[in-house]
């Protein structure tokens, strides 16, 4: 098995993402951001680099349980919070979300988590407005490549620190800035019901997907090079699978074109625009 | 001793490691103003500036909007030419000729005049470049005479082509002026990114191999999700750092090169004096008359 080595030099990673969003939030005219904390690694890592950035004052983590969500998610994202001093709001979902879910007896697992994500969407941009700052996301690359997010729900955000660090990369850059350690030991889960664990429902480590999107990624390996480096054809065709299946996720809207300028064609600016 | 050509020897050299605002230029050529300032109280006889200063680099449909000629009567060069009686300047910006090309483009201004312009030439459209979408290619690569003695520009892709230094070398480039927007790309385990150890390898490796100055000015900020890395450095001719601006920071460097160091490292390694480009170019035309020519 070909050894790929996905370590960061996480002192440089810290200040450029820190840097990052010092940038990208103050330059349109903010000094706030706020974030929705799960209680997992991701939203625990993209707060931390957000107090650092901005000062723990200008960063709201929002905090938003269902009722069935684990009682643990809460105590660690409480930890996070008394570590990073930083103000906080809880708002429960569950008066929202629930009426819609009682509306069908036979919903799916995936509708429910489905609405529930929406459901956190939706008090996150209100918080962005009450609190006047940017929504921050917490995606990480593997998750974002493997498509393992709600369209319109955690992915919504302005600006998104850790996109382009993997799962592996996202645990080595926490550790670095001394995040509590239950939030860097449990097993990762999106917590939408009970017992949930990301590496269950997809059916393979992080690890092990790491190491192959980044070389199918960013190192252009072949699938057929890749087998040949050691790992399983079946494991290969799965994930190519899904990051091509989820390609829709992370896009805006397909517009037809009929004119002869369109948004997202031949219409092109940054959205750093005159800033 | 008889000495030959009477130049300044000492040259007081300011590279404004800056980030800018996308697409304003007004607000780009205020920050120019400061920095020509500050470098001016420091003793500065130079002050270069990174590739597209005047109007920020991931441009696209902006390219247009942002030209300018560098001229008397344009209003963001007037000024720029009026600082360049104290000192020279070397600027970025968006040229476009008289049949609305756009280029992009660095400027040599002293004594109220431009002394030189250089297009890019080599425009990168890969990975996450798009430049030749949006600009056209420049078509020439020439030294030019300073009170500091002969020097070239040559602007971020242009010197990741080995060719272009070695021409600007060959007719008579002692200082090399490479400007960049260099996003950085590349983080893992390494102290720098990929980017930054290739860029800083490269640009090194001219100063030592031609014998000459080598200046490289990089910016710094954020546009959208990329990051500019800053570490603006000069080299010696003996592929020396002579110093360095911090990475991701805005700075102003200001160094003094003695350009008699010159005479006396080509004394001791007479590599330009033993160059052979008779036989580079019989070999150059050899290759491109065979069959398997560069393209």
């Amino acid at each position: 098995m070909l050894n790929v080595d996905l370590t960061i030099n996480c002192d440089l990673a810290r200040r450029v993402l820190t840097s990052f969003i010092r940038s990208e939030v103050t330059r349109v005219g903010f000094r706030r951001v706020v974030i929705g904390l799960s209680g997992g690694i991701d939203s625990a890592l993209s707060c931390a680099l957000a107090a650092e950035a901005l000062g723990p004052e200008n960063v709201l983590a929002v905090c938003m349980p269902y009722r069935e969500s684990s009682s643990e998610s809460l105590e660690h994202a409480r930890l996070l919070i008394e570590q990073l001093g930083v103000p906080t709001i809880t708002i429960e979902i569950t008066d929202m979300a629930e009426p819609l879910i009682r509306r069908d007896p036979a919903m799916s697992k995936v509708r429910k988590g489905n609405i529930l994500a929406r459901a956190r969407m939706i008090v996150l941009y209100d918080q962005s407005e009450a609190f006047q700052g940017l929504v921050v996301g917490t995606g990480n690359k593997t998750e974002i490549l493997l498509g393992y997010t709600t369209l319109w729900g955690d992915m919504a955000a302005a600006i998104n620190p850790i996109g382009d660090l993997y799962k592996t990369q996202v645990r080595q850059l926490a550790r670095a800035m001394n995040l509590p350690r239950p939030i860097l030991e449990k097993p990762p889960s999106a917590d939408l019901w009970i017992g949930q664990t990301d590496e269950d429902e997809l059916g393979f480590t992080y690890a092990e997907a790491d190491k192959l999107l980044y070389l199918l990624v960013d190192q252009r390996y072949s699938p057929e090079e890749c087998i040949a480096a050691g790992f399983d054809r079946g494991f290969v065709e799965r994930v190519l699978n899904r990051v091509r299946r989820n390609q829709f996720k992370r896009m805006m809207p397909i517009i037809a074109k009929v004119s002869n300028r369109t948004v997202g064609y031949d219409f092109l600016y940054l959205r750093d625009w005159g800033t | 001793m008889v000495c030959g050509r009477i130049f300044i020897m000492e040259l007081k050299l300011a590279l404004v490691q800056m980030t800018t605002q996308l697409g304003n230029v007004a607000a780009n050529l205020e920050k120019h103003l400061y920095f020509i300032e500050q470098a001016r109280k420091q003793g500065a006889g130079l002050v270069v500036f990174p590739e597209l200063s005047l109007t920020g680099y991931v441009l696209q449909d902006l390219a247009p909007t942002v030209a300018h000629r560098p001229t008397e009567d344009d209003p963001i060069f007037r000024p720029l030419l009026e600082a360049s009686h104290e000192l020279d300047l070397m600027v970025g910006f968006v040229d476009e000729d008289l049949r609305h090309r756009f280029y992009i483009a660095s400027a040599y201004l002293s004594g109220g005049r431009v002394i030189h312009v250089h297009h890019k030439v080599y425009l990168p459209t890969y990975g996450l470049f798009d430049e030749g979408r949006f600009f056209a290619w420049g078509d020439s690569i020439r030294a030019f005479d300073t009170r500091f003695g002969r020097v070239g520009m040559l602007i971020c892709e242009d010197f990741w082509h080995a060719s272009p230094p070695y021409l600007l070398w060959l007719d008579g480039a002692d200082l090399l002026l490479l400007s960049s927007a260099s996003p950085g790309r590349g983080l893992n385990h390494g102290e720098k990114f990929e980017s930054t150890r290739w860029v800083e390898q490269v640009t090194r490796s001219y100063a030592s191999l031609f014998t000459i100055f080598v200046a490289h000015v990089n910016r710094v900020g954020y546009e959208d999700g990329l990051n500019f890395w800053g570490g603006s450095v000069i080299f010696d001719p003996r592929g020396e750092m002579v110093a360095q601006a911090p990475y991701h920071e805005e700075a102003l460097l200001v160094s003094s090169l003695d350009l008699n160091l010159l005479k006396r490292v080509r004394a001791r390694l007479p590599l330009l004096r033993d160059e052979r480009t008779a036989l580079v170019q019989r070999e150059l035309m050899r290759i491109l008359q065979s069959e398997r020519t560069l393209g």
